[in-house]
């Protein structure tokens, strides 16, 4: 799957979204393919600020677990509530869609910006093809 | 130095697979998903590329001396046509291998994990006495593994009925075209199911034939979370040279009374041991898993560590295998396991987490 060129990304496989001052913030299909399925997702409340570069969640599959981390720093308006559990109502998350469309019905943050934070500091859709094809070799 | 491909490399990355590295071989992790491949097995039949298992043959008249001396399990009392399993333990009684030994007419075989193989057939030349030959075959034959309610009427239909009766640990010579080979009721699923081992040059072709005809290829992701379920060890993770078979709970696999063999003080000694740490499994309270050196935690203290964990994908819980020490083995035992700071509540259960409804 190819990495969207409207996307900027993080060395670590996140990828970010910008639309006006909020930014919508998944994993690539690359780190799903070096993951395996999702099996858990954990995704920090609405009203966490968190940090570029920072730990904000944790994902698992059968084989892995992994640190998940903020492509920008700001604070989260909006999660992709079916992903996760609901401790509320018992509800078991589905992490599902993050495997099968991880560029758009898998996304999981919605953060914004705070003031002043940029996503310029994020790679490029090229730049990340180049960082994966050096690390296919 | 490159890895190691098996006979069916290119057949995997032309299908999709996800190739990692995995003891010194590229071998397929998935095709399709792990849960998709752990349900075949479960409920219909899958097939494993598990050439990377070390083949080796032991003949000549000092072959039976030889294996009584390194293996845990008794091999003068085999039957023509049994397998056992067992462990190759050092002096002190830990392990170096576990590995299934098969006994025909006139020689043995032995399946040993990819991980040891060079340890093992050094182990075995410093304590061969006399005339024994060790030839390794790993680089010559393709091994795959065909398991899961629906796999006797597979190897049936390519191998003829005769398969079909053969006993669970109970093995036969078979042609496959033009290719001499052997087919035995074993497995590391959990699940009915059969191991072939036949020359490379058939070794795709029997691929294929079973894939046409409806097994499901799996790879090494799904070998890995059905053996968990199935409470079955894995080397480097719930054995390893620090770890003694009566520890891990395989002391069905230790025959003192067969005779002398490497480790059998340490082992008898081991038997009355009450300080060492004891194999349990651990159902966690949790969807999230504990991983290899999560530490398990009672009380607030640290008493043991786990050797493997997943998501179960038949039995949708948490599982996972470590050791802990002995006041602490009983099933129902209420623990905790640390997960990267988060203190997950784990229940000591029973071993296996999964046995199937037995039809041999």
């Amino acid at each position: 799957m190819p990495n969207p060129k409207n996307l900027r990304y993080l060395p670590t496989h996140e990828w970010a979204r910008l639309d006006g001052d909020v930014v919508t913030v998944g994993v690539t299909a690359f780190a799903i393919e070096q993951l395996t399925e999702p099996t858990y997702l954990e995704l920090p409340a609405i009203g966490t600020e968190v940090h570029a570069g920072e730990k904000f969640g944790i994902i698992e599959s059968y084989k892995s677990t992994s640190d998940l981390y903020s492509p920008v720093t700001g604070t989260v308006i909006e999660r992709n509530e079916p992903l996760v559990d609901d401790p509320a109502t018992k509800r078991k998350g589905d992490p599902k869609p993050v495997n099968d469309d991880p560029f758009g019905a898998g996304w999981m943050l919605k953060i914004r910006l705070a003031p002043g934070a940029t996503l310029d500091h994020l790679l490029t859709a090229e730049q990340y093809d180049a960082q994966l094809a050096s690390e296919h070799h | 130095m490159a890895n190691h491909r098996t006979p069916l490399y290119r057949w995997h990355v032309e299908h999709q697979a996800r190739m990692v590295p995995f003891s010194g071989w590229d071998m397929p992790v998935q095709y399709t998903g792990i849960a998709a491949e752990h349900h075949a097995v479960r409920t219909a039949v899958g097939i494993f590329d598990i050439s990377h298992m070390a083949r080796v043959n032991v003949h000549g008249p000092e072959a039976l001396a030889l294996l009584e001396k390194v293996f845990t399990n008794a091999v003068a009392t085999m039957t023509v046509g049994q397998v056992r399993y067992g462990l190759i333990c050092n002096e002190n009684g830990g392990v170096l291998d576990d590995i299934l030994v098969y006994r025909w007419s006139d020689s043995f075989s032995a399946v040993i994990n990819a991980s040891n193989r060079e340890k093992i057939l050094a182990w075995w030349e410093q304590h061969r006495t006399g005339e024994v030959i060790i030839d390794d075959r790993t680089f010559d034959t393709t091994m795959v593994a065909i398991q899961g309610p629906q796999a006797a009427d597979m190897v049936s239909a390519i191998f003829g009925e005769s398969v079909r009766t053969l006993k669970y640990y109970h093995a036969k010579p078979i042609r496959y075209r033009e290719g001499d080979g052997f087919i035995s009721r074993t497995g590391y699923t959990g699940e009915d199911g059969f191991e072939v081992v036949v020359p490379h040059a058939v070794g795709q072709p029997l691929w294929e034939e079973v894939v046409t005809r409806g097994a499901v290829p799996c790879g090494l992701g799904a070998r890995d979370t059905l053996r968990l379920e199935a409470g079955m060890p894995l080397y480097g993770h719930e054995l390893k040279e620090s770890i003694n078979p009566i520890q891990a709970g395989l002391g069905w696999a230790v025959k003192f009374d067969k005779g002398p063999f490497i480790g059998r003080e340490a082992l008898l000694a081991a038997t009355t041991d009450t300080t060492q740490p004891r194999r349990i499994g651990l159902e966690l309270d949790s969807p999230r898993a504990a991983r290899e050196g999560c530490p398990i935690v009672a009380a607030g203290d640290n008493i043991g560590t786990v050797t493997s964990g997943s998501l179960s994908p038949w039995l949708k819980k948490s599982l996972a295998m470590g050791y802990v020490r002995p006041a602490f083995t009983s099933p129902g035992t209420l623990l905790a396991v640390d997960v990267r700071g988060a203190l997950l509540h784990a229940k000591v259960v029973p071993l296996p987490f999964y046995r199937r409804t037995k039809n041999v």
